[in-house]
């Protein structure tokens, strides 16, 4: 059996008595995209940090490609990239001053070439000399998966990659994404609060809540084990539970049945 | 450390300069200033003042030149980290592989070549304007200048750490950090003018031995390699407890989430 491209086990994380990721366990197969799902507060961002090694874990591990991730850190990060909708790109360097940079710290071969690759893929190489602090919010983003994928990442973490995004520009990165995997085999933890997304590119979700995992399956399955028509009912569901107890059981908080 | 990685981070501080000129007047204006300020001054004391004034008083324009090398090369490591948070680039920075060494490696060389820049162009005026020449130090200049680049990255390190520690209300002290060592720095004024216990002070940091040294040699062409060699030696000791300090600082905000919480704010 293949070793799992990223290995989350009993991932915690405290600031003082406030628990903002609880033991947290997933794995994510070579080529898989997982969908990082949860209300504000959940503890999805503190956990892709963890991932990323930008925060420390209180406890359990992270393993990369079957490599502890504080052992090695600055070589995994070589095969890693991120994209956030919480980071930014310089915006008085133009476009490609950012892409340059970014891909020699990534040590991308080829780089002239594979800026154009990056920017032709998400349709903004029309703006390779336009300063990046003048791009449009949609295009700052797409700017930022410029960035996220120059080194051609065996696993990729997207944090809200379309939160800012209308939706035709959306549906572009939501087809990007899908078409990296295909054609590249790369990994994915994505997250999102937009559920159209999530049905849309990935394989299977897991659901947070208050720092703990709810429930991992795919989307029939979260459907299932939820009682719900959608993945947005469920989300719902989740974020107006008062309690983990509540919100993965099938019952709602007020005691009625939910809609199924 | 890696070669690579430090010369993109280079790159990206040279884009940002060369892209937006206006910053250039940060390295231009303010050492212009002083040297203007502090050049004239010298000029109307030297013209009313006749022999009987301490021979200190030629070597003010010594010391605006050279504390502009401490001053800019603490800036060039305390800035450095400032650009990354002003452009809410800090994370992308830190989830790329980019080591502490690497990190401190690039601003090293920006605070060299802040330094470098504005300490030749007012090397250049003053020689033009007052007729000050900085390179009658001859060889000496070259420890005294590598001393107090040593110190300004120490210091750049240390405000660096307390900006991480203290999160951006704290950023100020990426100016005022310099200026709280300055008065015992014996910059304009030699060490025996303070009070004995600052004179302890001063003795505690390196960049007072290169001043003192500075007109000392200024005055008579001789160095004094002991006070040099007291310099450098508490210099590499001031280097390392500051990167100390620093990898201390960045393991706690990576415990408590600090470099998250600049991106939000």
């Amino acid at each position: 059996m293949q070793t799992p491209v990223l290995q989350v086990s009993d991932l915690t994380k405290s600031f003082g008595d406030v628990v903002s990721v609880d033991r947290v366990s997933f794995d994510i197969s070579k080529g898989e995209i997982l969908g990082l799902l949860g209300a504000n507060g959940a503890g999805k961002t503190t956990a892709i940090n963890m991932i990323l090694g930008i925060i420390t874990p209180t406890g359990g591990s992270v393993k990369v490609f079957g490599e502890d991730l504080h052992q090695s850190r600055i070589e995994l990060l070589r095969r890693m990239n991120f994209c956030s909708t919480y980071t930014q790109l310089p915006g008085n360097l133009r476009v490609y001053q950012n892409l340059k940079v970014f891909g020699k710290l990534y040590r991308v071969p080829n780089l002239e070439t594979r800026i154009d690759e990056v920017l032709a893929l998400l349709e903004i190489d029309h703006l390779k000399t336009r300063v990046s602090g003048e791009l449009s919010a949609g295009e700052g983003t797409r700017l930022n998966l410029c960035k996220a994928l120059l080194n051609r990442p065996e696993l990729l973490l997207l944090d809200e990659p379309t939160a800012s995004l209308d939706p035709d520009i959306a549906d572009k990165v939501r087809k990007v994404v899908s078409r990296i995997r295909d054609e590249e085999g790369t990994t994915i933890l994505y997250t999102s609060h937009n559920m159209r997304d999530v049905e849309e590119v990935c394989d299977r979700v897991v659901f947070m809540h208050k720092g703990k995992v709810l429930f991992t399956g795919t989307s029939d399955e979260t459907l299932q084990h939820f009682k719900e028509e959608s993945l947005e009912d469920v989300f719902i569901r989740v974020a107006r539970s008062g309690d983990l107890e509540s919100a993965s059981s099938g019952v709602e908080d007020d005691g009625k049945e939910p809609r199924s | 450390m890696s070669l690579g990685t430090i010369q993109a981070l280079v790159l990206r501080y040279l884009y940002l300069y060369t892209r937006t000129p206006i910053r250039a007047i940060e390295l231009v204006f303010w050492p212009l200033v002083h040297l203007l300020v502090w050049g004239y001054l010298t000029v109307f004391l030297q013209k009313h003042t006749g022999d009987g004034f301490p021979y200190e008083i030629t070597f003010l324009i010594g010391a605006v030149i050279l504390w502009d090398i401490l001053f800019r090369a603490q800036q060039g490591v305390a800035i450095f980290f400032l650009e990354d948070v002003w452009s809410r680039n800090l994370l992308n920075i830190f989830a790329a592989p980019v080591s502490n060494a690497d990190y401190l490696g690039s601003t090293y060389v920006v605070g060299f070549l802040r330094a470098a820049l504005t300490s030749t162009m007012l090397a250049v005026l003053s020689l033009l304007l007052y007729s000050f020449n900085i390179f009658a130090l001859s060889w000496a200049l070259l420890p005294y200048v590598f001393n107090l680049l040593i110190f300004g990255w120490a210091l750049g390190m240390i405000s660096t750490a307390l900006i991480v520690r203290w999160g951006p209300a704290a950023e100020t002290l990426a100016w005022a950090v310099p200026f709280f060592i300055q008065p015992f720095a014996a910059v304009y004024y030699p060490v025996s003018a303070l009070p004995i216990a600052l004179q302890w002070v001063a003795k505690s940091l390196p960049c007072s031995y290169v001043f003192e040294g500075m007109r000392e040699t200024l005055k008579s062409g001789v160095v004094d390699w002991q006070s040099l060699g007291i310099a450098t030696g508490m210099n590499l000791i001031y280097l390392a407890a500051a990167g100390v300090l620093f990898v201390r600082v960045m393991n706690v905000a990576r415990e408590k989430g600090l470099l998250t919480k600049f991106s939000s704010q």
